[in-house]
């Protein structure tokens, strides 16, 4: 183990000394580290006196610990210039198959070249912001709590880690350091999202959501880099030109998929549909642990709003609503089911495509917020006094019954397609493992899920509202 | 040694190696000829287990290339087309890097890469940083990194390109002296000339296929047909003609010289020379004519191109 990793260190070692000989990293990295943490200091001792002659002192408490993250956020981003010279350039230049051909394995060459993308750039932020605090300090600005401050250095490493990882998986997919710089958007755009959001959590000044958002990136950086580690094969490295996109051959990929073996539309509902089923056990059993813990969660957020929130819940549960329901969805008119159905669909393309790029994490949580929000209403209920059983029974369960196994189905699939993303079969890329996890979900979708929500959507505008009076309606 | 066995490997539709067997012994040089995307590098490659066989195996140094790639790469030295030189260090540091990663300690690596770049001649240059290198320096620091882990196979993609004609001998002899110590070497080149002086072996690939592989001799043999011999006189022989002996043909006929194939020399030439010393015709030389691998190869290339224009005609 300790020879295996000695390796990664012999890699790192080189890059970091050919880091240290290029006055081109090196000089930002020092600005960055040395000079841009005064100017930001005088930029905090600024807005600190503008915040407070306006009287936002809350607001102004919170300049110091944003501005901190600012500072290594800067020298950070180099990581991400670093890790594709490191990667495309090696591949670029040539000089990558001499260390193909050594026997490191795959694993040890990407942790070697993932050390060494990180370190210098880490290195700076962490001066930098060293250098930020001393100075805060020399200028008696107040410093932020040492939680917030361990925070904001734990989110600098993630982030770096983040950034550099993301750089490998685009670094399979490009050939040429110039095509890797025009992929960089797909890193650096959801960068700055990533950043926005802390920023806001850092004003926002609530330190347990920020552990979670810690955690989140943590998260996140983990599936990245299992991405990374699974398209970094010296078979991905050398054998494919992946600078231009193939539409027939993807298109082919996708329609080899989706019909798979069958030859009619009645062997392929038959046959292929429910192959699709096969292997979908353990992400549905996943999904539904976490929309039992959303559920449970939602009835635990009844604690903390307290009852008037469920008096307000209830209302829609008053009868004459519920007859103006009914009158407003005369039965077998077809426009309510139509808005229904296409509403639960939309949710699910768009599960789909968040799930893509967050390797199925995002993809949950349709299911999560909606049973986050029915287990709060079905606590509100059960703390109103109405019995629970009535509620569902005439709320939920009819359309529910339907409506919830199909959703969770789809769901399962887009968490089976992220973990098939981050773990690809062997000697697929990227581009194909999404075209066949598409065609799959395309598959469920519309031999399974999206009949099942028009059933469902049917139910809900043509029996639930009916079984809800007959229940509530007195 | 190497040996493969219908390796293949393949790309989605495009076959960039079909079928390919072959094998090599230590001691033994085998020359790998064929035009730019013959399959040639996809073959070293598989061999030096950087890409996996889509089909078929191959053993490398003992092991398997599939199964068991880290054994197989750490007793192999592969020169690939291009040279994998970091510019901004010296050739010591370098050889030191890599000698590292194939688990040698500095001092072992130093013992091993010092009398290595004596002798290409790069001791003298060995602490300049390699950027400052000539594209010759470049190639032999290549060739060293390549040795210095001492592998018993090597595997060299044109190993004198880019050298002068001095360096190019030095690099040849460092060549044949490997296959002296007993290693295997298989040397993928387009210089039919170099081919010539330091295989023992010719394989000849095209369009990802084997299509020949044995000695230089059965090479020529096979293309160019069998050993031709010139008679040359003193003075003109006239039209006198020897009786021919089986398996002997008379190809050329000049004033004071008479060319022949001869199927089986040992047999049939005392004979064509006994004729001509009874008719007392003043023989100055009988000598073997000198066949190229170049002529042999140039023949099978135009010989598939014309076979494969007949098939698209047809």
């Amino acid at each position: 183990m300790l020879a295996k990793l000695s390796l990664v260190f012999v890699i790192a070692r080189r890059e970091l000394g050919d880091q240290a000989r290029d006055w081109r990293i090196l000089t930002p990295i020092a600005f960055m580290a040395l000079v841009f943490p005064f100017l930001m200091n005088v930029a905090a001792e600024k807005l600190l006196e503008l915040l407070r002659s306006y009287g936002v002192g809350i607001i102004s408490d919170r300049m110091v610990p944003f501005l901190l993250m600012v500072v290594g956020f800067f020298p950070i981003s180099i990581s991400l210039v670093i890790a594709l010279e490191s990667f495309v350039g090696e591949k670029e230049r040539g000089t990558i198959e001499a260390l193909l051909n050594s026997p490191l394995s795959d694993g040890q060459l990407y942790l070697g070249k993932l050390l060494s993308s990180v370190t210098a750039p880490l290195l700076g932020a962490f001066l930098g912001m060293g250098v930020y605090l001393a100075a805060c300090v020399g200028r008696g600005l107040a410093l932020p709590p040492a939680e917030v401050v361990a925070q904001v250095f734990l989110l600098t490493l993630v982030q770096a880690v983040l950034m550099v990882t993301a750089a490998v998986v685009i670094s399979v997919q490009a050939t040429t350091v110039r095509s890797a710089n025009l992929l960089t958007s797909f890193i650096v755009i959801p960068m700055a999202l990533l950043v926005q959001g802390e920023s806001m959590l850092l004003v926002w000044g609530d330190a347990r959501t920020l552990w979670l958002a810690i955690f989140g990136v943590l998260v996140l950086t983990v599936l990245v880099g299992r991405v990374g580690l699974s398209h970094f094969r010296r078979e991905e490295l050398l054998g494919r030109e992946l600078d231009t996109l193939h539409p027939r051959a993807l298109l082919r990929l996708f329609a080899r998929h989706f019909r798979g073996e069958a030859r009619s539309p009645r062997e392929w509902y038959l046959r292929e549909v429910p192959s699709t089923l096969r292997g979908l056990g353990l992400p549905f059993l996943l999904v539904c642990l976490l929309a039992l813990g959303a559920a449970l969660a939602g009835a635990g957020l009844i604690q903390s709003t307290g009852a008037q929130a469920a008096q307000r819940a209830l209302a829609s549960s008053e009868s004459g609503r519920l007859e103006a329901l009914a009158d407003a969805w005369p039965l077998f008119d077809f426009h309510p089911v139509a808005t229904i159905w296409w509403q639960n669909v939309r949710a699910m393309l768009i599960a789909m495509l968040l799930g893509g790029l967050t390797f199925g994490v995002l993809g949950t949580m349709p299911v999560v917020l909606t049973l986050l929000f029915t287990g709060y209403i079905s606590a509100s209920v059960a703390s109103s006094g109405i019995p629970l059983g009535s509620y569902l029974a005439g709320f939920i369960l009819p359309h529910g019954v339907i409506e919830i196994p199909a959703v969770i189905l789809a769901t399962a699939m887009i968490l089976k397609a992220g973990a098939a993303l981050a773990a690809p079969g062997s000697g697929r890329g990227l581009g194909e493992q999404f075209v066949i996890s598409l065609a799959d979900y395309a598959r469920l979708m519309l031999g399974l899920v999206i009949p099942l929500l028009l059933i469902s959507a049917a139910i809900e505008a043509w029996v639930t509202p009916r079984v809800a009076l007959l229940i509530f309606g007195g | 040694m190497i040996a493969a066995e219908h390796l293949t490997k393949r790309y989605d539709e495009y076959l960039a190696v079909a079928d390919m067997s072959f094998s090599v012994q230590p001691g033994q040089i085998l020359a790998f000829l064929g035009p730019n995307g013959a399959g040639k590098t996809t073959t070293v490659r598989m061999l030096s287990s950087v890409l996996r066989p889509s089909a078929g195996s191959a053993r490398v140094a003992g092991f398997d290339v599939e199964r068991e790639p880290e054994q197989v790469r750490a007793r192999v030295g592969v020169l690939t087309e291009q040279q994998g030189l970091y510019g901004r260090m010296t050739a010591d540091d370098y050889l030191d890097f890599f000698a590292r990663l194939y688990g040698l300690e500095r001092t072992a690596a130093r013992t091993r890469s010092l009398p290595l770049l004596d002798q290409f001649g790069l001791a003298a240059a060995r602490k300049q940083r390699i950027g400052t290198y000539s594209k010759g320096m470049r190639q032999k620091l290549a060739l060293v990194r390549t040795l210095v882990h001492d592998p018993p196979v090597l595997l060299l993609d044109e190993p004198t390109s880019a050298m002068d004609p001095e360096s190019a001998v030095v690099v040849r002899d460092v060549i044949c002296g490997q296959a002296r110590a007993g290693r295997t070497l298989l040397l993928c080149t387009h210089n039919l000339f170099e081919a010539e002086q330091i295989a023992d072996r010719v394989a000849v690939v095209r369009k990802g296929r084997l299509l020949f592989e044995d000695t230089k001799a059965a090479f020529k043999r096979q293309l160019l047909g069998p050993s031709q011999f010139r008679a040359r006189f003193a003075r003109p022989v006239g039209d006198w003609t020897p009786d021919l002996p089986q398996g002997v043909r008379l190809v050329e006929r000049g004033s004071a010289f008479l060319r022949f194939q001869v199927d089986e020399p040992l047999n049939s030439n005392p004979l064509l020379m006994h004729q001509m010393l009874q008719q007392s015709l003043e023989l100055v030389a009988f000598e073997e004519m000198t066949r190229n691998l170049e002529e042999a190869y140039v023949q099978a290339v135009t010989r598939l191109n014309q076979e494969d224009e007949a098939r698209h005609a047809g």
